[in-house]
């Protein structure tokens, strides 16, 4: 009985990501922990969920469909999952890297790059993150990006979306940061996932996703603030944020 | 598009590459790519696995297990999944791959299409032959699913044929119950070929698996057997399985003359003084070389090959004394070679490798024309013998060697898929 009661819950927001399933591989690896997949497409969470099972016929996976951008069913959704017990984990990981060229010509794909990358993400932490206040537990972990920490040509659109996401947790840090309430914020470098498939094609170095996800794992375990995924980017990051801009803007990144 | 390599790091040439990740999508992608190989760790050595400035199917995203049922060892994946992620899955509940090959860090999909067989090939086969079930797309739309008693000719055709029959989507593997992961290992050093057959012989019967390591400098023969059978050895601390990388590609080949003869002495010598009876971790006695990431990379930036042949068991012997004669005076050959004997049986695939003799793999610095006039002397020695040369290992054999080598060849051929083409394929079929 006690190693249920034990169990972990841990909630998972865009699980077809591909960061997102193998931090989800590496948790039931750890432990047999309940697990919640919300995402937006049914058949292919079943794929992630299918495989959760085999990994560890221990865990439970549940699979919930959720609509990303309307406020009140992001509300309802989150409220629902809570129903179930407390959160211990919950990792909001979706998002979707739009081409800038297109933001820029087209404001709709403008509009939902900075919905999906910016806004969306938002939404989901700060329904999770009230009602772990309530309960004084939990760590909210939110998958933002290097590409938040200064807004370059090549694509300042995800730049801005994830840059909001950083503000956003900074500020939940700040308000949680006298309750038992863990906020993580966790920046990726370009890693090797579907997402990444066309920078592959042009030639870019990427992370490799099973050691970046295995670093997310950690970095929520140790309940950083922040964590640089791998860590050569806080360095990488340091560097580019304090370009002075008569430098930066001569750049071609 | 992306330069791509293959383990033999002979050149790179540039790929459209396609991820797969979705396996209910995959269907689509690869009709509307156009004319493809699929593509998983890259491990083979040769053109195999390569299709220069075509698409490559990149199968490693499909990596997600299916289901698995702990009372028969039946597990059902996709083809992108690594062998590595069965053994830690199976291992600790009981079961076990059957036929591993040297390196797990292979895809499923690869293991079938080139069917690779291990060190128990005399008890368990080839891969192909725990394989029950494969899910194959055509590019035109059909799937077939096939297996040892199902549409049992587009199975052979498919086990063992280099990707070329269709895509291989998922798979059904039985896996073989194992009480732990620990083996009863014994290194035996042998001074000549007569002490290596008379091992073999002899370890057949009662050990599971049998390989041995040949110092190719003595044409002698002399080298180290090894063989090792399951056991239930008690709990002990399982290997950290600390990583190196082979940081960069050194600007010359690390195995050359002046490092070759010592260390392949030191090797046999030190081994020798530590033969006997020892348990071992399956994965360093399996995967010797799994920890060392990279390693392609010592034999500098043109590359390697691997020449890996099987002549029959009868008059094998001779065979393979000429070619190490033929290795010995030449000067070249590596650290890295293998000289085990196969068991007597058939495999399950139309082009399949393993057949009853005795295979002999070396790896070789690319020395370009020195090295390839090599094999053609070591080809003329596994013609007249009637042995073949292993397909995913090769990058240069002759189509009239391969076409002696896999009598089947002409069954094979009706089974491909128009729209799947490798450079090997170009190589050696024509198109």
């Amino acid at each position: 009985m006690n190693a249920f009661m034990n169990r972990k819950k841990i909630v998972i927001v865009g699980a077809t990501s591909a960061i997102a399933e193998h931090c989800a591989r590496l948790w039931v690896a750890e432990s047999p922990v309940d697990l919640v997949l919300v995402g937006r497409d049914l058949v292919k969470m079943d794929l992630v969920a299918s495989d959760i099972r085999v990994r560890s016929p221990m865990a439970t996976v549940k699979c919930l469909q959720a609509d990303f951008i309307d406020p009140a069913k992001i509300q309802a959704l989150v409220d629902e999952i809570v129903k179930d017990g407390v959160i211990n984990i919950a990792l909001i990981a979706h998002g979707s890297l739009p081409d800038q060229q297109q933001s820029q010509e087209n404001l709709h794909l403008c509009h939902d790059a900075l919905t999906v990358n910016g806004v969306s993400p938002v939404l989901f932490a700060e329904a999770f993150s009230g009602h772990m206040q309530i309960a004084n537990t939990g760590t909210l972990a939110i998958i933002g990006s290097v590409a938040g920490d200064r807004g370059r040509k090549s694509n300042y659109v995800y730049g801005a979306a994830k840059g909001m996401v950083t503000r956003y947790a900074q500020g939940l840090q700040h308000r949680l940061a006298k309750t038992g309430v863990k906020v993580v914020l966790i920046k990726p470098g370009p890693t090797d996932t579907p997402m990444t498939a066309h920078l592959k094609q042009q030639g870019a170095r990427l992370a490799n996703v099973e050691d970046v996800s295995r670093r997310i794992v950690k970095a929520i375990k140790q309940e950083k603030s922040v964590a640089y995924v791998p860590a050569k980017w806080a360095l990488i990051m340091m560097v580019i944020r304090h370009l002075p801009s008569f430098v930066f803007n001569r750049t071609n990144i | 598009m992306v330069a791509v390599s293959s383990w033999g790091r002979l050149g790179s040439w540039e790929h459209q590459v396609v991820a797969l990740t979705d396996r209910h999508q995959v269907l689509q992608q690869l009709q509307s790519s156009g004319s493809g190989i699929a593509h998983g760790m890259g491990r083979s050595y040769g053109d195999v696995c390569l299709n220069p400035n075509g698409v490559l199917w990149k199968t490693t995203g499909l990596d997600r297990f299916i289901s698995f049922d702990d009372s028969s060892g039946r597990l059902v994946c996709e083809a992108g999944v690594l062998l590595r992620d069965i053994q830690r899955l199976a291992i600790p509940r009981g079961w076990i791959l059957p036929v591993t090959p040297g390196t797990q860090l292979i895809t499923v999909g690869g293991a079938i299409a080139n069917d690779v067989h291990g060190k128990n090939h005399h008890i368990h086969g080839s891969f192909g032959d725990h394989v029950q079930r494969i899910t194959l797309l055509r590019t035109d739309g059909d799937v077939i699913e096939c297996g040892p008693q199902l549409r049992e000719d587009w199975f052979s055709a498919t086990v063992g044929g280099i990707g070329l029959t269709g895509f291989i989507l998922t798979a059904e593997i039985q896996l073989r119950r194992v009480s732990s992961p620990w083996l009863d290992t014994e290194t035996i050093p042998y001074a000549n070929l007569d002490e290596f057959f008379q091992l073999a012989d002899s370890s057949e019967a009662a050990w599971e698996h049998t390989v041995s390591w040949i110092d190719c400098i003595y044409s002698s023969g002399r080298g180290l057997f090894m063989r090792a059978n399951p056991t239930d050895a008690e709990q002990r601390l399982e290997p950290a399985g600390r990583k190196l990388t082979m940081p960069f590609v050194p600007p010359v080949s690390l195995v050359n003359n002046l490092t070759l003869r010592p260390f392949n002495a030191a090797y046999y010598n030190l081994k020798k003084r530590r033969a006997g009876r020892s348990i071992c971790h399956y994965e360093p006695f399996f995967y010797p070389l799994d920890n060392l990431l990279e390693w392609n990379r010592m034999y500098g930036p043109k590359g390697f090959y691997q020449y890996q042949s099987v002549v029959p068991r009868a008059g094998g012997q001779e065979v393979i004394q000429s070619m190490l004669r033929e290795i010995s005076r030449s000067g070249e050959g590596s650290f890295l070679a293998v000289l085990k004997t196969f068991g007597n049986r058939e495999s399950p695939g139309m082009l399949s490798f393993s057949r009853p003799g005795v295979t002999l793999a070396l790896d070789f610095p690319n020395k370009n024309e020195k090295t390839l006039k090599l094999f053609d002397r070591l080809d003329a020695i596994v013609s007249e013998a009637g042995g073949r040369i292993y397909l995913a290992k090769d990058a240069r054999m002759p189509r009239s060697l391969f076409e002696a080598g896999y009598p089947k060849l002409a069954e094979f051929l009706p089974y491909r898929d128009s729209g799947i083409s490798s450079a090997m394929s170009r190589r050696l079929m024509g198109n």
